[in-house]
Parts: structure tokens; sequence; C-alpha cells
């Protein structure tokens, strides 16, 4: 496995209280798997991504659990040590790109910079790289382009350049956290087969993190879903599409609008609302939304449990079903 | 109401903003709309479908005279709503609303729900003093809340609890009409269903037409009788909504339909790639807005503009390409 | 309410005294009036805001929610510095309000000179006496009186004035705002404290022109910072849901917009009351403020730096006061910075 997680908790530490954003999460990424973690907003999906490289901000912190990537505990290296994996085994790429892009440098430098970083090239090795990469990630005319400021390029060119400046040091593990989310429809399936493309081609695994689990359906080999900082169930992909175990699952999929069952297919949504982390319900966390839920689960939080084949849930009732 | 069957009436409407500052020597206008026809008859779902720079957010506004628009005309119900005066357009408020895409923005942070619904009915004395706290209790049971959250401050609610607030502010004053912009977009997909629910009842029920603007086709499939397909300022092609879905014909709008994610593993549809930048939001077309990024552009794409004219029965597309069945 | 019960018990106690604030000829009688009326007014105002309170939470269901006003005064009272320091100058006020009651002497009575002249600080004179003899423990609350008052209600005229103006400027935009905020530039290019000292230099300086001039040159940074506020508030949908319902726009701007604008305002009023008091000192300490024998902090400090050798206590009691307020308003307004940091309320992680 080349990214385990093992009993990860991260709480924010609040005048109201803590809040438990990850709640003991564990899982696997295989080399060069696609993995998706899916959820709605508030369920800790992002704060999973930013404890696995230590970038959670005060008054957060990770509490407990092990990282471990390629062998070594994330959680326990120092800062310099943080520093290599951050570029060279793992990179990240975020929502918003013309936040994430520096202003005031160029594209190319921006690109060439990690390059010389992490891949120790020269100056002019550098920024030729650089431009083979922007021309790989899709962008026209790469040579004009590296010049430009992130300002002048669309968003989805801009989405493009920061992912070349993730992918530039070739590392191992990608984490896109929402990475189409502020674009347009027809950029957002550019970049979805951009990221299936770098799999392929350089056999970048990547963990996809996203509000969107019908989006997800295409690109992720597993898909893990997440609710109210605990994860509730993970599958293949087709597993999980076909015939989802959980209740929320469940309930997730059907909440999914697709095109041509307008008609058909009447939207149904998931009754109440996603909990408030620091008033989370007792026992399940799901249970005031779930149509099985009984005693049980309002007094005890289920544990995670092997189904088969090959997939694991946290539900009392999967008997049930 | 109007004895013609049409509630709403627009034609050429446009609607451009100064670019930056007004003390400059070279003035540039963005040309959010740019010469936009739509009618809309009672009781009707239109839908105004488009990505990010198309101007269905800013056509929704000048309907209503949120914006300005800069030329064109808008009729409702007999009445053409740009002669009208600041004051008079208050009062024509009462009868068309609109529901915005952020329901983090909508209600005044300082404010109680109860002053939030209140504040609109004693503005047009919509109900005698007395019976304001129990109207607003109403129009929270209408939008599916208990009656408690007239005491509740915006901050305490999730974002659908919000956006439903935000409706039963639109519905205080009994409108006929209603802009819904983007009004699931920012909300989670287990809220959507609840929010899209109250919308059809308000469409099935309360007979409200309604100007849907979304860049989500598979969430305006289940609420819009009709379609308007946008690209950068005017319209590509206008068609009954299932018969726009089943055989768009626009080259654009068969490109946006093809990029809507299938929802399925494995259920891959071949996907039209589109190259080309959209053309900068100042410039002055000469030819179709599409042309830079179209598969089939010919050298009459770029010189001149192609009208919208009817190409299958109830299906308009403004295409040189397309041909009429 | 236990405080207003004892400013009036204090008041009705020393009736005679009160009154005879009034009387005396050295004293300006509408700064006696005006603490007596300010007072009554205060006690009147907070005794029905607190009886609405009580009766509201009362009257109010479990599930009433909690404004953000409410949250960020809990988030305040759990700061013990800034709580401190609204100790300290609530009880500067109130020293001034009963200054007439509280004084042992007459601030401007000067009687036998050659006896009672620069005498150290002792239980009779807590503070000491001044070179004419004067009790200064009399003269430094007294001198509370003008000092604080100065500072409030120019703070008070500033604020307003700016705010409006700020918010009308950026509500309606374009040639509006162009031509208000150009004249905001003009202004404030223009050196504040010289304009200052031209004006008391035409006008006789007494507390209602020095509170006019203090007010009136301070408001046009107010405006351009309420502008700036008011001008990310107008992209809120907020604002265009008010005017979808067909608000007017002086009630947009009264109702949504500068309610929303107001944390920060009042964040800035508190740094700004002590920069009113400090101006004051400044202008009284070169002899242009407040004239003697009305006693302010600015004056005393100035009348005591000649006997700095002689009498230290002079100048120095009425300084620290002076410094101790000008602390204490800066510790508040830090503490209401916090408190009311619109982050902290819609705080999101996740």
């Amino acid at each position: 496995m080349l990214l385990e997680v093992r009993n990860l908790s991260s709480s924010f530490f609040l005048d109201e209280g803590e809040l438990k954003a990850v709640d003991d999460v564990s899982f696997d990424v295989g080399v060069s798997e696609r993995v998706a973690l899916v959820g709605e907003s508030g369920c800790g999906k992002t704060i999973v991504a930013l404890s696995l490289i230590q970038l959670i901000a005060p008054p957060g912190r990770v509490k407990d659990g092990e990282v471990r990537f390629d062998g070594q505990d994330l959680l326990r290296l120092d800062d310099e040590g943080l520093r290599l994996v951050r570029g060279k085994g793992i990179g990240m790429v975020f929502q918003d790109p013309a936040a994430a892009l520096n202003p005031v440098h160029t594209i190319g430098d921006q690109i060439a910079e990690v390059l010389i970083l992490h891949r120790r090239l020269s100056k002019q090795e550098a920024w030729r790289e650089a431009v083979r990469i922007l021309g790989e990630m899709g962008i026209p005319e790469p040579e004009k382009r590296a010049k430009a400021y992130p300002f002048e390029l669309s968003g989805g060119m801009q989405q493009r350049a920061l992912i070349a400046v993730a992918v530039g040091p070739q590392p191992r593990l990608l984490i896109a956290d929402e990475p189409t989310t502020a674009l347009d429809l027809t950029v957002q399936a550019e970049i979805l087969d951009l990221l299936k493309y770098l799999r392929d081609q350089y056999h970048m695994a990547l963990l996809m993190i996203s509000h969107d689990i019908g989006m997800v359906a295409d690109v992720a080999d597993r898909v893990m879903v997440m609710y109210a900082g605990r994860l509730v169930e993970v599958a293949r992909t087709r597993d999980l599409f076909e015939d989802p175990r959980h209740p929320y699952t469940k309930a997730l999929l059907g909440a999914v609008p697709r095109l041509g069952e307008g008609a058909t297919q009447p939207l149904e949504g998931i009754p109440g609302r996603v909990p408030d982390l620091l008033d989370l319900p007792s026992g399940c966390r799901f249970h005031p939304r779930c149509p099985l839920a009984d005693d049980e689960c309002v007094r005890d939080l289920p544990r995670m449990r092997e189904i088969p084949y090959a997939r694991t849930a946290e539900c009392h009732k999967l008997e049930l079903q | 109401m109007s004895t013609n069957g049409t509630l709403l009436s627009v034609s050429g409407l446009e609607t451009y903003f100064l670019l930056g500052k007004g003390w400059r020597v070279k003035r540039e206008w963005v040309r959010a709309v740019d010469g936009v026809d739509l009618t809309l008859a009672p009781r009707e779902v239109v839908a105004v479908v488009g990505e990010s720079g198309s101007g269905k957010t800013t056509l929704g506004r000048s309907v209503i005279r949120l914006v300005e628009p800069t030329a064109g005309s808008i009729v409702y119900d007999g009445i053409d709503l740009l002669s009208l005066s600041a004051s008079a357009m208050r009062a024509m408020r009462r009868r068309m609303q609109i529901v915005f895409q952020d329901p983090y923005g909508t209600l005044s942070p300082r404010m109680q729900i109860g002053q939030i619904l209140a504040e609109p009915l004693r503005l047009h004395r919509i109900v005698a003093e007395s019976q304001v706290h129990d109207t607003a209790v109403e129009l929270l049971a209408r939008v599916g809340l208990e009656d408690y959250f007239v005491y509740r401050y915006p901050h305490e609610m999730s974002g659908g609890q919000r956006q439903r607030i935000a409706i039963a502010r639109a519905l205080s004053l009994g409108p006929e009409f209603l802009v819904a912009d983007e009004p699931l977009s920012a909300l989670d997909v287990s809220v959507q269903a609840q929010i899209l629910g109250i919308l059809r009842d308000l469409k099935e029920r309360d007979g409200i037409a309604m100007l849907f603007i979304s860049h989500d086709l598979s969430i305006v499939e289940r609420i819009a009788d009709r379609v308007l397909v946008m690209y950068r300022g005017r319209v590509m092609e206008e068609a009954p909504t299932a018969q726009l879905i089943a055989g768009p014909l626009h080259p654009y709008t068969q490109a946006l339909l093809s990029a809507v994610p299938s929802g399925r593993p494995g259920d891959a549809r071949p996907r039209i790639r589109l190259e080309g930048e959209l053309p900068s939001a100042t410039a002055r077309l000469t030819g179709c807005a599409f042309a830079s990024r179209c598969p089939m552009v010919e050298s009459e794409c770029r010189t001149s503009v192609p009208s919208l004219e009817p190409k299958r029965p109830g299906q308009r597309v403004a295409c040189h390409r397309v041909l009429p069945t | 309410m236990g405080y207003a019960i004892l400013v009036v018990l204090v008041i009705v106690w020393r009736w005679d005294r009160v009154m005879g604030a009034f009387a005396t000829p050295a004293f300006d009688r509408w700064l006696a009036s005006l603490f007596l009326f300010g007072s009554l007014l205060g006690i009147v105002l907070f005794s029905r805001w607190d009886a609405n309170r009580l009766l509201a939470r009362a009257a109010l269901p479990v599930s009433a929610g909690k404004s953000p006003m409410r949250i960020a005064w809990r988030r305040f009272r759990a700061n013990t510095l800034a709580v401190g320091s609204l100790y300290v100058i609530g009880g500067f006020y109130f020293l001034a309000i009963i200054a007439p009651v509280l004084a042992p002497f007459d601030p401007a009575a000067i009687d036998d000179v050659m006896t009672t002249r620069y005498l150290s600080p002792s239980m009779v004179h807590l503070f000491g006496t001044d070179e004419f003899g004067r009790d200064l423990f009399s003269r430094a609350i007294y001198g509370a009186r003008v000092s604080l008052s100065i500072g409030l209600l120019a703070m008070l005229i500033a604020k307003s004035i700016g705010t409006t103006y700020g918010a009308v400027a950026a509500y309606f935009g374009g040639v509006v705002d162009g031509v208000m905020m150009r004249f905001v530039d003009v202004f404030i290019a223009f050196p504040t404290f010289y304009l200052m000292l031209m004006l008391v230099g035409v006008f006789e300086a007494n507390i209602l022109v020095l509170v006019l001039i203090l007010g009136l040159t301070a408001w046009p940074g107010t405006a351009r910072f309420i502008r700036g506020e008011i001008l990310s508030l107008k992209e809120q949908a907020f604002t265009e849901s008010a005017r979808a319902i067909g608000l007017p726009d002086r009630l947009i701007i009264v109702r949504h917009l500068i309610p929303s604008a107001l944390s920060p305002v009042l964040v800035s009023a508190a740094l700004s009351v002590a920069g009113m008091i400090g101006a004051e000192a400044g202008l009284s300490f070169l002899g242009l403020g407040i004239r003697p024998p009305t006693p302010s902090w600015g004056n005393m400090v100035s009348g005591g730096q000649d006997a700095l050798l002689v009498a230290w206590w002079v100048a120095f009691f009425p300084g620290a006061l002076l410094a101790l307020t000008l602390v204490s308003f800066s510790l508040l307004a830090d503490g209401l910075r916090d408190a009311l940091d619109p982050k902290a309320l819609m705080q999101k992680f996740v």
C-alpha cells in the first residue's frame, strides 16, 4: 500500500468546545489507485486531506492516529522531511486555482521553481520542462502561456496550471480537493480526463475529494463515503453504485439528479440536516435521518465492519438490507 | 393576469456594464446580456441554462430591474417596466420576486427570521400589524419550517434552511412571477431535492411562473417547461425541455449536454470536446459568439450573427449550420 | 439596575451639592446640566433596556436564537482585560457624574494661597494642591467631566456624520460617490491639527466649541472607512434581496447596511474617544483648549509642568488619569474587535 491511514482523528479546539472534524478514520490508497473521498459540506473530508500532510491550522490539530506513506509515518516526520514529502511524495491541487497560484509570478516560473527544488534541474532545463508539462496538461501554446500571469488565464487553464505545479515533481500520490467545483461543466469534464490521464501515464495514485458523488463515478476505482467526521462506507465504485449498503450512501445516491431521468425518477432528498460537528447526535451519527434507525442506533456508535467482497461499512443494520 | 397568454415579454434586451471606473479615456463595456428575446406565459417555468460568463444571472436581474438594462423592452402583464418610475417599480415588486444563489448572503445577519419575514409584509402592508407574526409563521410552514424559527438568527441555520427562508420571504408578497437564480447550486445534494420539491410546489400548486436560472441541466429537467441556452450574452437555442435534452440542435447545446456527468460508473457516453476560448466579454462580436470554439464553424459564422430561428416545431436555434427540418 | 439606583441615591442624598454645581459661576453651567440630564436619561434608558431584556427572556420560548450581539457580548465577557478596562472607564464616568457630590472642595476656590499652595498629597488633599492652593483631587474629578464628555461627544459627532456620509456615498456610488469622496480627500489632505489650531484661535475655546471642532474635523476618516465597509456589504445578496422586495434606498441603508457595518465602527469609536481625549489634552496643554480656572486633565498637566521639580504631584495625577483612560479605551477597543470579529461568528472550519 502506498498510503495507509489508521485511526486518524483531528479536532478543532474552539471556545465552544471540541469540534471533531475527523473521528477515527482508517483507509488505504494503493499504488496508482484512484480513490474518491465523498461527503457533503462540513463532513470533514477536506480536513482528512490537510491532516495527511500536516497542513491543518490552529486551533485545529491531528489528535491521534497514524499516516504511513511509503513506509514513513508522516505524523512523526520533522519539518524538513515533511517538506520533501509534500512536493515529491504527495502533490496537492486545491479547489480555487486563482487563490492557490501566486498572482505575481508567471505560470512557467511557478512550475520551474518546484522542478528546481524537487528534481534539481538547472534553470533552463526547468523552464523547458515546465513548458513541456504545460503542453502535456492540455494547455495550447505552452511556450506563450508559460510567460503568462495567472489572471491572464481562464479558470480551466488556471486549474491545469495548478495541476502542472503539483505533478511537476512527479509525486506518487496526488490529492485533489474539489478540483472541478469552481469550474464550468464543459471544463470540468476535461479536468477529470486529465486526472485520469495522469494515472495512466505516470502511475500516480489519486485521492480525490468531492461533494459530488455523481461526478466521481467516472473517475474513481474506489469510493469512500464520509458523514459527520466518520467514514461510513468504502467499496469499489461499481459495487457502491450498484449495491450501496449504508443507508446514507443509498440516500445520497438517490439524491443525485441524473440527466434524462427527470420524468421517470423522482428525486429523493434526505430529510433533516447535516449534524453540527459541535453537537453530534448520540450513537450512530446518521440515526436522526436514517429510515432504519432503532434504539441500538441511538445508543451505540457502530464500528466499521467487513462485508463481502472487499468492502466495509459502518452500520448496525447491514443485515437488514 | 394577462388575457393574451403572456405574462412577461422581453425583446432586444441588452445589459452592459462599464468596465472599471468611469474616469478614463477609453470606455469599455462588458456585454453581459447582448440582445435577448424571451416570453413567459403565466404559470410557465422557463429555465435559462449557461456556463459562467453566459449572462444568465444578469438576465435574471435585468428582467425584474434589479440591474438597469441598457436597451430593449420588458413588458410585464401589459406594463412597460422600463418606463416605470422608481417608486412605481417598488410597488411592482409585490408581483415579481427573486431567490438568490447564496443562502448565506441573502439574509441580513443581524435580523431575526421573524423580522426578515415581517419586513416585506409591513412595507407593502400585506396584512394588518396584528397579523404579521401569524403570517410569518404561516410562511414558515409553507416552506416546511417549524414556527420557532421566527426567533432564530440566520447564522444558526443551515444552508438549506436559509434557502427556505429566502423562498418564504419572496412568497410573503404573493408574487405571480419568481426569478430563481441558481437556487440549488450552493446546497448539498441531500438538501437540493428538498428545495427543488418546494419550488415545484410553487409551480404546480400556487401556479407561480418562474425564470429558473441554472447551470445544471439535470435539475432543470425536473422543473422547467422550456429551456433557453445562453452563451456569452446571447440565446443559442430554445426548446421545450424534453425535446432539448433528447435532441439538441445547436453545437454548443450538444457539447453542454455531453459534458453532464452520467452519475454511473462505466457509463461513458462520447463527449464533444471544445477547443479554443470564450471570446472577450468586451468585444463587439461580428459573428456567432460560439464561433471560436465551435467544431462546425465556417467562414460565415465569423462574419454574420445568426438569428434565433425555428428549425423544428417548437425549437428555435441561432446557428447557420443547423438546417430546418 | 443597581448602578442606576446608586446614581439616583447619590444625587438625592447630596441634592444641595448637585444644585450647587449650577450656581458656581466659574463652572460651565451647561456642562453640569448636561451631566445631570445625561445621567438621568442614561438611567431611564438603561433600566428600560434592562427590564425589556428580563421580560423578553421570560417570554421567549426555549428555542429562541442567540443574536450576533449576544454572542459577541459573551465573547467579550470572557476577556478579562477588556472587561477590566470597561470597569475603569465606567468608574471614571461615574466619578464624573457624581463629581459635585464627591468633591471635597470647590475646584475653583482659592483662599489663603500662601498657606495652602503646593501641599503634598495627604488624607485631606488626596492629590495635594496646586500653586493657587486648589484641591487637586476635586479638580481632577471635575476635570474628568470635561475631558470625558468632550471625548464622548466629539466621538459621537464624528462617527454619526462619518457613518451617514460614507454610507450614502457608497450606496449610491457613481458620480455621487466620486464627488463626495473627492471632498473627503481634500478634507483629509488638509492638516487637521493646523485646522484645529486655526479654529480654536478664531472661536473662543469653551467646551461646546471644542466638541464641535474635534468632532467636525475627525469625521472624514470614518466616512472613508464606512464607505469601504458598505461597498463590500452592497455586494452581498441581502442588499439586493432588500431591493427586490421594494425597500426604498433610505431604509436599505438605515436598516440593513449601517447595522451590519456597525461592529467595526464600535471598535473605532472606542479608539476615537481616546483620540479625542488626547487631542483635547494636547490643545489644552498648548494653552488653546479649555481655559483655566475650569479644570481639564490637559490644562492641569500643563499647569503642573512649571512646578514639576517642586511639586511633582500637580502634573502627575492628571497625567496618570489621562494615561489610564487612554490605555483603558484602547484595551476596550481590542476586546471589542476580538468579540465582534465576524469571522468568529461565521466560522466554518470544515
